[in-house]
């Protein structure tokens, strides 16, 4: 696969219309990382009941890779159990885009808004569950992302 | 003697890198050369004879090898000291780089001569080198960083450094002779004649200016002035801070160890004479000695013709660059006051996007936020892309940027 080709119709649609981008005034949890090597900036908010995400929105700054990936984890996540949202992968993410063979230097363009969702989801348990076991096996699976 | 046209027709055949492909056979285009530029025979050659015939420790033992050692590092620091005009070579002490210059000074001086509530004045179009060295030093000492703003056209604002001149608080004022991002050269007459009548120090970060225009350090009067190697030809991990003697000799040491000691007893040390002082343990001696030879190189070709092809390459750039519809270029127009670097922003594409698509030609241009992030702030964008020239630039390569910016267009339908 030619790098360029990572520019497919899909990523450039997401990248131009994002799907979830805005923020969740009353929001349960937020949470913002950026990349220092390239300066993309994402923020997600999450409204979440019953241990459910029941609602999800990102907003930032970001190149193409990094707009298509959030609108298409944003997707994935939008519904599911907080469970379900721990065991979601980067390959969950990577495939839906086709971009399995992503260059390592552009890996934490698509990534970066795992790395945000998981770790609002680590603010948001650490806040909410008692058992701190739970918390350390979250930190070390945000930690462990790329 | 060939003319100007003719020695940089010449030139690319001394640059091996310049004749291999990239990607998908294509001849590489290199354009960032404000990050780093290539290297030529000469310098390459250099540093393999100086392994392969001389090397060995210098300054203290007497066999013959260290004795060719220590003449080729210090034949360097005149050949420096000659190329930016400084008449006492002592004044030119060898770095890692503008980095590790900038972070010197701002442990030696500032250590001694920062105290609560000074000010240390910058500038916002500034690398992060000469900012984050700075609000470390300032955090320690309670005093605080200012910046001289920049305007619309990317150029400093001069009533800021009035205004902060004018508390009697600041200590340094410290900028760049070129921005990085934008290319504007400042005006660095003006602001140092002001800080002299303030009696406040200056320091400049020559990174940018050095290896593309003649300069000319005992005229700019500043205080201290720090480049790199690699950004002129040179290798990587070598630089130089030359700070005025008066000034260097208040300066405590920066790293203590061998070389930069007089005498070291138990309890207590003498320092050696100026530049050694700052010079401790074994130093880069054979990328001083490449160096060595990337200024003569550069000195063979004239910095004044360097900087007159580099005029043509960036107005030639300019004009082809404002052509394509929804390119966004950053920084002034007026090409006495830029170098050959040009920011530019392509509709709403996103800089990594743009340099990602026009990699696969073979070009390599620069996206991000080039360590300037106050700077991409200032100019409310998150990153750019970037376009630097050097000495082996042509126009045909400048042609070759435009057309692959075409295929961006197709990719994100502009």
């Amino acid at each position: 696969m030619s790098n360029a080709d990572i520019y497919h119709e899909m990523i450039v649609d997401y990248s131009r219309n994002p799907i979830n981008y805005g923020k969740i005034e009353n929001h349960d949890v937020t949470f913002h990382d950026s990349n220092p090597l390239c300066g993309d900036s994402i923020d997600i908010d999450m409204k979440i009941d019953n241990e459910k995400i029941s609602d999800i929105k990102f907003h930032g700054k970001g190149c193409a890779i990094c707009m298509a990936c959030s609108s298409v984890l944003t997707e994935i996540a939008k519904g599911k159990t907080i469970d379900e949202v721990r065991n979601i992968s980067k390959h969950d993410v990577l495939g839906e885009l086709g971009l399995e063979h992503l260059q390592a230097v552009r890996i934490k363009c698509a990534l970066l808004s795992l790395k945000v969702l998981k770790s609002a989801l680590y603010s948001y348990l650490g806040k909410h569950l008692k058992n701190s076991e739970d918390v350390d096996k979250l930190k070390e699976e945000a930690a462990s992302l790329y | 003697m060939q003319s100007a046209q003719t020695i940089f027709e010449n030139i690319r055949k001394d640059f091996p890198i310049l004749g291999r492909t990239v990607r998908d056979n294509k001849l590489l285009v290199y354009l960032d050369n404000a990050s780093t530029t290539q290297k030529p025979n000469q310098v390459i050659e250099a540093i393999s004879d100086y392994y392969k015939n001389h090397n060995a420790n210098i300054h203290r033992a007497v066999y013959a090898l260290a004795e060719e050692a220590t003449e080729l590092y210090e034949k360097t620091r005149d050949k420096v000291a000659d190329f930016i005009n400084v008449k006492n070579r002592e004044e030119i002490i060898f770095v890692r780089g503008t980095t590790e210059a900038i972070n010197l000074v701002a442990y030696s001086w500032g250590r001694t001569h920062v105290k609560e509530g000074d000010i240390i004045l910058t500038t916002e179009y500034e690398h992060h080198s000469n900012i984050v060295p700075w609000q470390l030093l300032t955090q320690e000492k309670g005093a605080k960083i200012e910046y001289i703003g920049m305007d619309d056209n990317g150029e400093l604002i001069l009533d800021d450094l009035d205004k902060f001149l004018a508390t009697g608080k600041v200590k340094l004022v410290t900028f760049s002779l070129m921005s990085n991002v934008l290319g504007t050269i400042s005006d660095s007459k003006t602001i140092i004649s002001k800080c002299k009548a303030a009696g406040v120090l200056t320091l400049i970060d020559g990174a940018q200016a050095v290896p593309h225009m003649k300069v000319d350090v005992e005229n700019l009067e500043c205080d201290f002035f720090a480049f790199s190697g690699h950004k002129m030809l040179g290798p990587t991990g070598i630089g130089i801070l030359w700070v005025k003697k008066s000034v260097l000799e208040t300066m405590a040491p920066f790293h203590g160890g061998g070389d930069m000691i007089r005498e070291v007893h138990k309890y207590e040390t003498t320092w050696n004479d100026l530049p050694y002082k700052f010079e401790a343990g074994t130093p880069n001696i054979a990328d001083v000695v490449g160096l060595g030879a990337a200024i003569d190189y550069l000195s063979t070709i004239g910095m004044n013709n360097i900087r007159q092809h580099e005029i043509d390459l960036t107005s030639y750039a300019l004009e082809k660059l404002s052509e394509v519809k929804g390119l966004h270029i950053y920084g002034t127009k007026d090409i006495s006051k830029r170098g050959g670097v040009i920011s530019f922003n392509f509709a709403d594409v996103h800089p990594h996007d743009v340099a990602q698509i026009i990699d696969e030609e073979g070009i390599a241009i620069r996206s991000g936020h080039h360590c300037a992030q106050v700077l991409m702030e200032r100019l409310n964008v998150a990153a750019t892309s970037r376009a630097s020239f050097y000495i082996y630039n042509t126009k045909e390569e400048i042609d070759k940027l435009i057309n692959s910016l075409n295929k961006v267009a197709k990719v994100f339908k502009l």
